[in-house]
């Protein structure tokens, strides 16, 4: 089963046999959907590049040609994102760096100390996971606006800070937010890790008389750099792709605070219908974030994905 | 919040309930155990998200008991099931709740299937298999809202991509997502697009878990490889797919991201309201808060109908 070994056996075979129908079959399908996964994404692509009579004239699929060509749909929706991509990184990158230590810590906790009750404890992170976020809108909605409005009272403390807008004090409750429903699924991804880890390693540190928090700085946190890329890079990419609590707290995509996934669906709509060039070109530049982190990452951000489900 | 009342033990050699220690050396014992000592690391975490969570639970399920349409504040003198009734008595909220039930068992069924046929693809000896598993995954990367915008263009109705396949074959263009026939069954499509990669991800890190010698023992009993597959390989990913399962089914529920922002409002396209989008619509577009909170509760229930038997069946398997 592992690639290594079937890999050899199939160049020393393909050597041999010349043309194989059943590999030639195999691979005809694995083409065909590559096909299938990156059709809409080169259309995309595509349509943001054209003017709009190439978009309604030429294929949706064909690149633009000739006078068709035009980087203006860029332009426009780069100008009127600009502002929604300072909001949505100062919001993201905050928020995953607290989320990530603290889910750390949790998943120390959880894993390489022992006591009773610890699964019950472990089943409520658990289930925190797993909550559908409806169930918790209208009373996050109600806490921020009514009962805690924290972006109200911190405006002031933004107003005076270098580079940064009073308005982004609407971002500390959309961060706060962030981070405790993210706190569940970042523990899990670090608790696999830490049980993968030979008991030995604390055991011996235990003995030694070191204490749970030298034991935690000393060795776990070292150890754990990989995940901490693994962990980062899912995280980012879940809380910079989130739409829901921006949509609940924010409400209005034409709001200064609005992250960028709160404008895109507005973007480019006229009386006369969807501006599909400046729509694509938006929706690109609002995933290119997150598809650099994931080309750059493709393993990390595969293994986030696969101890997600274990 | 149910935070510190839960089991609270020593683990030390000596064991301190033990008749005739005094109750200071109890609890000397207990400010020494590893739960003491360890909660500031797991109980800072687990209040945070406790009170989110948990409190965010409670709160909502006040509220769905009151008749609470966003004045002043809910009143919670006099609390009563009426939303609920009034959901159940709702054609729409039927119709979102059959959708719901629709998405979720297409979705998450094709997807399943999907991504174990692309990781047995790339798992039986193919070259590039990296290259090609990172371009199958690349949806992931992607938010909901994009995807949407991707597939809004792909379905558009004018000069989209899908109907220039279809006016070339000789058809008349289709307004995939106007047609309440088939707008449910395009947007599973499109979420299948996004999420079979992952399911893929799954299998195919189930699949490299087993060991080597099962292929070689079943080519000495004569085996094919499509049989080996079937009636050995697959088997025993039973664990990969159930976790998969879940992942896939809770983004199913979660689908309203994807259906406000391929219409940019509150009202999916045609027949494909679910019970998220019907939730958000009351709650934040008529201000129905009681309702929309009503509807939360049993969608939440809905989640945990799905989740209890994973956590049960996880626990069994030992990795709990």
């Amino acid at each position: 089963m592992s690639q290594s070994t079937s890999d050899t056996n199939l160049d020393v075979a393909s050597v041999v046999e010349d043309v194989n129908l059943r590999r030639v079959g195999h691979y005809t399908i694995v083409i065909l959907f590559l096909g299938f996964f990156l059709l809409p994404l080169i259309t995309g692509i595509m349509t943001a590049l054209k003017t709009s009579t190439a978009v309604a004239n030429t294929l949706p699929f064909m690149p633009p040609l000739g006078d068709g060509f035009t980087l203006a749909n860029l332009e426009y929706a780069f100008n009127r994102l600009s502002y929604a991509f300072v909001n949505s990184l100062l919001m993201a990158i905050p928020a995953t760096i607290i989320n990530v230590l603290l889910a750390s810590m949790a998943a120390f906790g959880l894993t390489m100390v022992r006591w009773r009750g610890q699964l019950g404890i472990l089943v409520l992170f658990l289930i925190g996971i797993f909550v559908p976020y409806q169930a918790v809108l209208v009373p996050l909605a109600r806490f921020w606006n009514n009962i805690f409005p924290i972006a109200d009272m911190l405006e002031p403390v933004f107003a005076i800070v270098p580079l940064i807008q009073g308005y982004h004090s609407a971002l500390v409750p959309l961060i706060i937010t962030h981070v405790a429903y993210g706190i569940p699924i970042c523990m899990l991804l670090f608790r696999s890790y830490y049980q993968s880890l030979p008991n030995s390693l604390v055991e011996a540190a235990k003995i030694d008389g070191a204490s749970i928090t030298k034991i935690y700085r000393r060795i776990i946190l070292p150890i754990s750099k990989p995940m901490f890329g693994v962990v980062f890079i899912y995280q980012f990419t879940q809380i910079y792709n989130e739409f829901l609590f921006s949509f609940t707290l924010i409400t209005s995509a034409n709001s200064s605070e609005a992250p960028i996934t709160l404008i895109i669906p507005t973007i480019g709509t006229s009386t006369s219908g969807i501006d599909f060039g400046i729509r694509m070109a938006a929706a690109f530049l609002a995933a290119l974030p997150t598809i650099i982190l994931y080309v750059a990452f493709a393993e990390q951000f595969a293994k986030g994905l696969e101890t997600e489900s274990a | 919040m149910t935070t510190h009342n839960t089991t609270e033990t020593t683990e030390s050699a000596a064991d301190p309930s033990e008749e005739g220690i005094d109750w200071q050396t109890k609890l000397r014992y207990f400010l020494n155990s590893d739960f003491v000592r360890s909660s500031p690391y797991w109980g800072i975490p687990f209040i945070i998200m406790g009170i989110a969570v948990y409190g965010g639970i409670g709160y909502n399920l006040a509220i769905s008991f009151t008749d609470y349409a966003g004045i002043a504040r809910p009143s919670f003198s006099s609390l009563d099931l009426e939303m609920y009734r009034r959901a159940l008595a709702d054609e729409s909220f039927r119709a979102a709740a059959f959708q719901n039930f629709v998405l979720l068992v297409g979705f998450t069924s094709i997807s399943l299937g999907l991504g174990l046929f692309l990781a047995v693809l790339l798992d039986y000896g193919i070259r590039y298999k990296e290259t090609i598993q990172t371009i199958y995954l690349l949806p992931m990367a992607l938010s909901f809202v994009v995807t949407a915008q991707l597939w809004l263009w792909m379905y558009s109705p004018g000069n989209g991509v899908l109907n220039v396949f279809v006016t070339a074959l000789g058809f008349d263009s289709i307004d995939w997502l106007g047609d309440p026939r088939i707008a449910l069954a395009a947007v599973i499509f499109a979420l299948v697009w996004q999420f079979s990669g992952y399911a893929m991800v799954v299998f195919l890190a189930g699949l490299q878990s087993l060991p080597d010698d099962q292929f070689e023992a079943a080519k000495v009993d004569g085996a094919s490889t499509t049989k080996t597959y079937i009636r050995i390989i697959i088997p025993q990913l039973k664990q990969a797919s159930v976790g998969a399962a879940v992942v896939l089914m809770l983004f199913a529920l979660k689908a309203f991201d994807f259906l406000y922002a391929i219409t940019g409002n509150y009202r999916p396209p045609n027949g494909t309201d679910i019970l998220a989008t019907l939730m958000v619509r009351e709650a934040f577009q008529y201000g129905q808060w009681a309702y929309g909170a009503a509807i939360a509760t049993m969608l939440l229930l809905l989640s945990l109908a799905v989740i209890a038997p994973y956590l049960i069946f996880q626990h069994r398997q030992g990795s709990l």
